[in-house]
């Protein structure tokens, strides 16, 4: 019982990870809807595969997803490059047209072949522990670890090695192309990356799901920094807490698990997204309110400030007149005299108020601005 | 006399599907329209995968199958997605199709676990979720012709009440709210009728195919004119060419489901306008390109005596 959780948890954490790092790229490069159609367009190149090879676990599999995912790619740009159409448009088409193929050749050339249409789309992770990698005769895991472990290090290794070259292709694109570091290769050696990635993720979550994997945390940890190292760990980090999360969500209620990872993942985005310091909703709801009062308060004094010393002070100085000359509500009047009196600007003595030395400071400096 | 037989022989199911699928097709066309010049081809996509958990949560509220809950709890579903989407774009740093990527696949992920909620065993029920992502176009009822007719319909009918606003708004937004149109209110409502369309359109084709329904037949209409009006028409008659063909052509041979083939339907009739359409087609550039080139032909001292010596 115990290995099984500690396999698919390993799993998913491996699989989250794997694609939470080129979507770091995917989502800074504005990306992110291509790994989507990615996803749906290798779907004919693996049936041509297993057709090719007769098995579901034959590597030409994932040769044959990368190659048509890269296919996409090339398919799309084309055309753009026509100008007739616009980019969102030429993904909307391409991704359709290719992932109907695939239906349509499985329906009708594989329909009495266990290649099955949700287990693409929607993957099932409960089952991949299932099928084991036997090496002599041991049992040394699932064979998904493996596959998607490598498919880590794969990404791994070249976000490390291209690191410089992918952070200047990614911000400015025209400086790499200037120094000579072949954005373009970068570009499709990223786009090779995630085709293969995708595949490799079918089984522990399928095409749809993958792009929570690949979206989802390096978009929460975009919200929390932008510096790409930070930015790279973030996510792999916030991936997995959702895999983990995701797995024991599905495992109390009996639900899918691919789609409890997805569930976590935009819970989890929508906690940092309230509550990000400085960028969050809640600190900017905060920083609305303190500037209402603030300003509110600067009305206060400014107008105390105009009337000093003149024959009229007394009255516009009076508490139950500023809804009058400020034509404030007077609860809010009542209210902005309270946040005056903390600060120090006014002081109240019986219903007039008067300046202080700093609140004659912040009336200045505000006429002044 | 052997085309008039296949007439008069047309199967009455095949004939409730095609218009089913012409209906849907022209009105998915329709609205497209504006999804595709408003470059939000892919929201569309995202509306239809988002729509996953509203039919479960219709479900689970009202315990009843029927399309018309169902369809409307979609609609509530694809439209908070809309709404999140547009908050997040706006109140973070993240842009528009990080934005669509999340909650696309987010409530997908959150309507699959509503699925197997329901379903109680941690597998999706196979049909529901088939139907959903597929469309089940071949076994469109009447009364499925029914609903997408009347709601279709209504939609355009509102559409065209607001035309002249909704043009104003899709060509120069700018210029609408400095003639002071509620310019969000018609945002709204252009986002509404498209929530429609998709909700409507995923019967027939389901949710991963929903996009090219949206995106295929403007994309073609686009080429042959530069009139919104003329667009629309065009887009509407694709879209329920699209439909027909793709009804007849797959129930002509076994085992070839129907949402694909009026996609690729579709597509098709995307590639003849981009390369055939006058204007602004493949074909047609390529050959004023070689007219021109043709033409400008500058007589040079090797080209130019021969010339004289001809005269």
């Amino acid at each position: 019982m115990i290995q099984e959780h500690l396999d698919i948890q390993l799993i998913a954490i491996v699989t989250a990870v794997a694609c939470a790092l080129p979507g770091v790229f995917l989502v800074l490069r504005r990306m992110t809807l291509m790994s989507d159609a990615i996803s749906h367009a290798i779907l004919p190149g693996i049936v041509l595969a297993f057709f090719l090879t007769e098995s579901l676990s034959s590597p030409l599999l994932i040769l044959a997803a990368a190659g048509t995912g890269v296919l996409t790619v090339v398919f799309v740009e084309l055309l753009q490059r026509t100008k007739l159409v616009k980019e969102d448009a030429a993904i909307g088409l391409t991704f359709p047209a290719l992932f109907s193929i695939g239906v349509i050749l499985i329906s009708r050339f594989a329909g009495n072949v266990h290649l099955d249409m949700d287990a693409v789309l929607l993957g099932e992770l409960a089952y991949v522990p299932l099928n084991r990698l036997d090496i002599f005769g041991y049992d040394v895991g699932p064979v998904s670890v493996y596959v998607m472990g490598t498919i880590l290090l794969l990404n791994l290794t070249f976000i490390l090695l291209f690191y410089k070259e992918l952070k200047l292709a990614t911000f400015d694109a025209s400086l790499a192309a200037t120094l000579g570091f072949a954005p373009t290769l970068i570009h499709y050696g990223l786009m090779t990356l995630v085709s293969v990635t995708t595949v490799g993720a079918f089984d522990a979550v399928g095409s749809i799901l993958v792009v929570a994997l690949i979206a989802g945390p390096p978009a929460t940890a975009y919200l929390i920094t932008n510096r790409l190292s930070l930015m790279l760990i973030l996510s792999a980090v916030i991936g997995s807490v959702n895999a983990v999360a995701g797995y024991w969500l599905a495992y109390l209620f009996d639900v899918s698990i691919a789609g409890a990872i997805a569930t976590m993942t935009l819970l989890v985005f929508g906690l940092i997204f309230l509550a990000v310091p400085n960028r969050g909703l809640i600190a900017i709801a905060r920083r609305r309110a303190r500037q209402k009062w603030e300003f509110a308060q600067t009305m206060l004094v400014i107008h105390l400030f105009n009337h000093e010393g003149l024959p009229e002070a007394e009255a516009e100085s009076e508490v139950a007149h500023l809804h009058e000359h400020l034509r404030w509500d007077p609860a809010f009047a009542a209210q902005v005299v309270k946040y005056a009196l903390n600060n120090r600007c006014v002081l109240q003595e019986e219903t007039q108020l008067t300046l202080t030395e700093r609140g004659r400071t912040v009336a200045q400096q505000a006429l002044v601005q | 006399m052997e085309n008039l037989n296949i007439l008069t022989h047309l199967d009455y199911t095949l004939m409730i599907v095609a218009i089913g699928a012409a209906l849907l097709g022209a009105v998915s066309g329709t609205l497209g329209t504006y999804a595709v010049l408003r470059r939000q081809s892919l929201l569309g996509d995202a509306i239809s995968h988002a729509a996953l958990p509203g039919i479960a949560i219709a479900f689970l509220l009202t315990g009843s199958k029927t399309p018309l809950i169902l369809v409307l709890g979609a609609a509530v579903a694809g439209w908070l997605g809309t709404l999140l989407i547009l908050s997040i774009v706006k109140l973070t740093r993240i842009k528009y199709d990080s934005a669509l990527g999340i909650i696309l696949s987010t409530f997908f992920g959150f309507g699959l676990v509503l699925h197997t909620l329901i379903q109680r065993t941690g597998n999706a029920n196979q049909a529901g979720l088939d139907t959903f992502l597929f469309g089940q176009a071949a076994t469109i009822l009447e009364s499925d012709v029914l609903t997408i007719g009347i709601l279709g319909g209504i939609a355009i009918v509102i559409m065209l009440v607001f035309w002249k606003e909704l043009k104003l708004l899709v060509f120069d937004e700018g210029f609408a709210a400095s003639l002071g149109f509620p310019v969000r209110s018609l945002d709204i409502l252009l986002t509404s009728l498209l929530v429609i369309a998709i909700v409507l359109g995923l019967q027939a084709v389901g949710a991963v195919l929903m996009s090219a329904m949206l995106v295929a037949p403007a994309v073609a209409a686009r080429q042959w004119t530069d009139k919104l009006s003329v667009m629309m028409l065009f887009a509407a008659g694709f879209g329920a060419l699209a439909g027909v063909s793709g009804t007849i052509i797959s129930s002509s041979a076994s085992r070839i489901p129907t949402g694909p083939t009026i996609v690729l339907c579709a597509t098709v009739v995307v590639g003849f306008s981009i390369v055939l359409a006058p204007n602004r087609g493949l074909l047609w550039n390529s050959l004023r390109y070689q007219r021109n080139k043709r033409n400008l032909q500058v007589p040079t001292p090797l080209t130019g005596p021969q010339r004289t010596l001809e005269k």
